[in-house]
């Protein structure tokens, strides 16, 4: 078929002007990454759509997945929103299997804090994760101002936080030393800092994997940590790395003697000092998911 | 709003019947006109943050004494010791107050670190806590990391290797206490003050106390001369243990004393109806009422007490105080005080009083015809500072079922004490004279006691002795609705309905009697002008 050439008037009302080659090109403020407008996603329909969807899709996927076990929630049966809920971060699963397992109070008033380098650099995906999962976009590189005020002003306007203060999933299953936003948010809002272990998301899907492998993760809260005005951000966020080191402990071993750990500062961290071969073996060796590990003395190479 | 203090009501024709608790059921009761009934005070707004509070405790003590952690140090020895399943009533909703105490307490202990310790459940001649319960009280972390490390144990009264004699007091009375925790360089008691006989003294003497000990006031002349013994002041029970006490911290036994008060938010929402006065019942307060208490009807016995038993109070926490014994109970006390009392001016000639389904022994077990004895006579007719509600020669009725039952594994010797001290005589005088050492020794139920999970076997002479006090002021007792051949074994006379109870009443304390009524739940303490 023979295109049929628009006249001059409809090109000139079509056509966008060519900018003359001569002149610089104008400074472009990006709409994606840090400075998406999450504002659509909170509205009152969009929160009932992803409620449904959370409750009637997202819990039964995880329940059939990932089997979540939660232990240790008396220990925020007294809190209230806005609460800062920071985990430890193995998986994209990670997110869903909370928010599918915060107490009800929590969970249908819940942010996620995404890195917006991966999660918003396309409007597609922007949408998607902030329309599905609440998630608004953190800088994990680089400092910025407007993602640090959006998260600032959602947990004073009374939004629970979901947040992982390693930045990024762990490449090989070990811990990550923790960035210290959670902790200058924590002392900017006032809102406590529930310090929660993730176990079992990193063996179902990780960062290397191609597919699910289904198994049963548990999730164990630990109590809230308050911050104040004279707090240090970077010994806050000791505090809460330490927390989960010790919920870590506490789970593979038990309260006292965890407690006693902690208070000699025994603690096995998450996070080793070097990532050597021996660190990432030793976790290896400790799966319990992995079917032939069990022909191997794992038990010496545990830490 | 804040709540609403207790108050006295007058019944007049508009008034609508009045609620009475009966077992695993209930009676709605209308009253003679001019009758008067003592409604409880609303539940006191409960403590936000606990945690937070129990903290505060710890770090502020009350009294000579100084901060927990201040007190502790790595070569010691600590026993941490606890109430047991006796309180509170019904069990709390999780996490029990024990739980976030000994949480804090165990914090404060692995920072200090100590290694030597040791969790005892101070059960005196009580039942041995089963494992759900002692998880429950504890809290799963608690109890898994104590449990697996063997360092959770429950008092043994009979355990001869692990008991001390410490002394006498100056009346004459013998302490011997848990050697573990006498032995210890810190005793640090857990407790909860439900009603205001718990506590103080009391926690240590009795908790971690041996029949030896305990005969010395848990006997019929010591609670004759409890008048009352919810009323620390006025109480010979309490005395002795006070005596007993001050012969504990002389002899070197340091005590730090953790106590807690709680409200009397007693029942979740679907009982709501329990905890409002009668002519504020909603719509849906009528029909939870209808619908509970119709189903009941219809419920076998051992049906309807597995569905209470299983209800578990969502409690609030009104005040935690820690640190030197009697300082830390004169608080406490306050605290009771400020949510169960209520003035009321003048005795009656008849006291009605409705007995729920659960009474401190027996949690998860069979409200027996011997602790409905206690509950109604030792309990409630003592819930009182000043005068007795009901006037010497006065007549108490008890709503109740009071059938023949009896839970064999907790409470064996209740059963023998039913069917072969009972028919004998019901005059505790006569009872302790005559039968208490032969069951206090018998060790078939000293071997029940100590490997099962049975109540001592002088266990049923005490709560006998419990109703001492008003045995001797009152001038008959009749239950309401009980199993007539059961009641009279009790010693008491049995009425079909609430007009038969008063007019066999009438009968006693002559005609034209003043009546009146105990409202419960919640709890209530009458301080009779």
């Amino acid at each position: 078929m023979k295109l049929i050439r628009p006249n001059s008037k409809i090109s000139l009302l079509l056509s966008k002007p060519q900018r003359p080659i001569t002149l610089d090109e104008p400074p472009t403020k990006s709409k994606l990454g840090s400075n998406y407008d999450t504002g659509w996603s909170r509205r009152y329909g969009v929160r009932l759509i992803r409620a449904m969807l959370l409750d009637a899709v997202v819990r039964p996927g995880v329940e059939m997945i990932a089997s979540p076990e939660i232990k240790n929630q008396d220990r925020i049966d007294h809190l209230s929103a806005p609460v800062i809920f920071a985990a430890n971060h193995s998986s994209h699963l990670d997110t869903p299997v909370m928010l599918s397992t915060l107490p009800a109070k929590f969970r249908h008033r819940c942010v996620v804090g995404a890195g917006a380098d991966y999660f918003f650099d396309k409007r597609w995906k922007a949408i998607l994760w902030s329309g599905v999962l609440s998630a608004i976009p953190i800088e994990r590189s680089k400092p910025s101002r407007r993602a640090g005020e959006l998260a600032v002003d959602l947990v004073k306007e009374g939004w629970n936080l979901l947040i992982f203060p390693e930045g990024g999933r762990t490449p090989d299953g070990l811990g990550q030393q923790h960035k210290t936003g959670v902790a200058q948010l924590a002392i900017r809002t006032k809102a406590p800092i529930v310090p929660i272990y993730l176990e079992g998301t990193y063996e179902i899907l990780n960062k290397t994997s191609k597919r699910f492998k289904p198994g049963t993760v548990t999730a164990s809260y630990g109590a809230p940590i308050y911050a104040s005005d004279s707090d240090d951000p970077r010994e806050l966020t000791k505090t809460i790395q330490a927390a989960i080191d010790r919920l870590a402990d506490e789970l593979h071993s038990d309260f006292l003697s965890a407690a006693r750990r902690s208070a000699k500062g025994e603690t096995p961290p998450l996070a080793p000092a070097s990532r050597g071969w021996i660190e990432k073996w030793n976790r290896v060796s400790s799966l319990s998911h992995s079917r032939k590990l069990d022909r191997w003395p794992t038990k010496l190479f545990n830490r | 709003m804040s709540p609403r203090p207790g108050f006295v009501l007058e019944i007049d024709r508009s008034t609508p019947p009045t609620l009475f608790w009966h077992g695993e059921g209930f009676r709605l009761e209308k009253l003679p006109v001019g009758s008067r009934v003592i409604y409880p005070p609303e539940p006191l707004e409960g403590i936000k943050d606990p945690r937070s509070a129990i903290r505060e405790a710890l770090d502020n003590p009350t009294g000579d004494s100084g901060p927990l952690s201040a007190l502790l140090k790595p070569d010691m020895r600590v026993a941490v010791c606890f109430d047991d399943v006796s309180l509170p009533l019904p069990q709390m909703q999780a996490p029990d107050i024990r739980q976030l105490i000994i949480e804090e307490v165990l914090e404060r202990l692995a920072i200090a670190g100590v290694e030597d310790v040791r969790l005892i459940a101070a059960l005196a001649l009580h039942r041995r806590m089963t494992d759900s319960e002692l998880e429950h009280a504890l809290g799963k972390r608690v109890y898994e990391a104590t449990k697996s490390a063997g360092i959770l144990t429950q008092h043994d009264a009979e355990d001869r290797d692990n008991l001390l004699f410490i002394g006498k007091t100056e009346q004459g009375e013998e302490v011997e206490l848990n050697k573990y925790a006498a032995t210890s360089d810190l005793i640090i008691y857990v407790n909860i003050n439900l009603v205001s006989m718990d506590g103080g003294h009391k926690s240590v003497a009795t908790g971690l106390a041996s029949y030896r000990s305990l005969r010395h006031h848990h006997n019929v002349k010591t609670m004759v001369h409890s008048k009352s013994f919810m009323d620390r002041d006025n109480s010979e029970l309490h005395s002795s243990n006070w005596r007993m006490g001050k012969l504990i911290k002389d002899s070197g036994i340091k005590i730090y004393q953790i106590e807690t008060t709680l409200n009397t938010n007693t029942f979740p929402s679907q009982f709501s109806f329990l905890q409002k006065r009668e002519w504020e019942w909603g719509l849906k307060d009528r029909a939870s009422f209808l619908a509970v208490s119709e189903s009941l009807k219809l419920t076998p016995p051992w049906a309807a007490r597995k569905i209470f038993q299983n209800v578990k109070s969502p409690y609030g926490l009104t005040g935690v105080h820690a640190g030197e014994v009697e300082a830390v109970h004169k608080k406490t006390l306050e605290n009771v005080y400020k949510q169960q009392q209520v003035d009321v001016s003048g005795q009656t000639d008849i006291l009605t009083i409705g007995l729920p389904f659960i009474g401190p022994y027996n949690v998860n077990s069979i409200m027996n015809p011997i602790l409905v004895h206690c509950l109604g006579l030792g309990y409630f007719f003592n819930m009182y500072k000043g005068a007795p509600l009901v006037r010497k020669g006065g007549v108490v009725i008890l709503s109740h079922p009071t059938r023949p039952e009896f839970d064999p594994t907790f409470h064996p010797s209740y059963i023998d004490f039913f069917d072969q001290v009972l028919p004998e005589s019901t005059d505790p005088l006569v009872i302790e004279k005559k039968f208490e050492e032969r069951f206090a020794t018998d060790p078939w139920y000293i071997h029940l006691y100590r490997h099962g999970h049975a109540y001592h076997g002088v266990h049923p002479f005490y709560m006998w002795y419990w109703g001492a006090h008003a045995l001797d002021h009152l001038g008959g007792v009749i239950i309401l609705g009980g199993d007539p051949k059961t009641t009279r074994r009790l010693g008491y006379q049995s009425a079909s309905t609430m007009a038969d109870a008063l007019e066999i009443a009438s009968s006693i304390v002559g005609r034209d009697p003043s009546v009146t009524h105990l409202h419960s739940p919640p709890l209530l303490m009458a301080n009779v002008h």
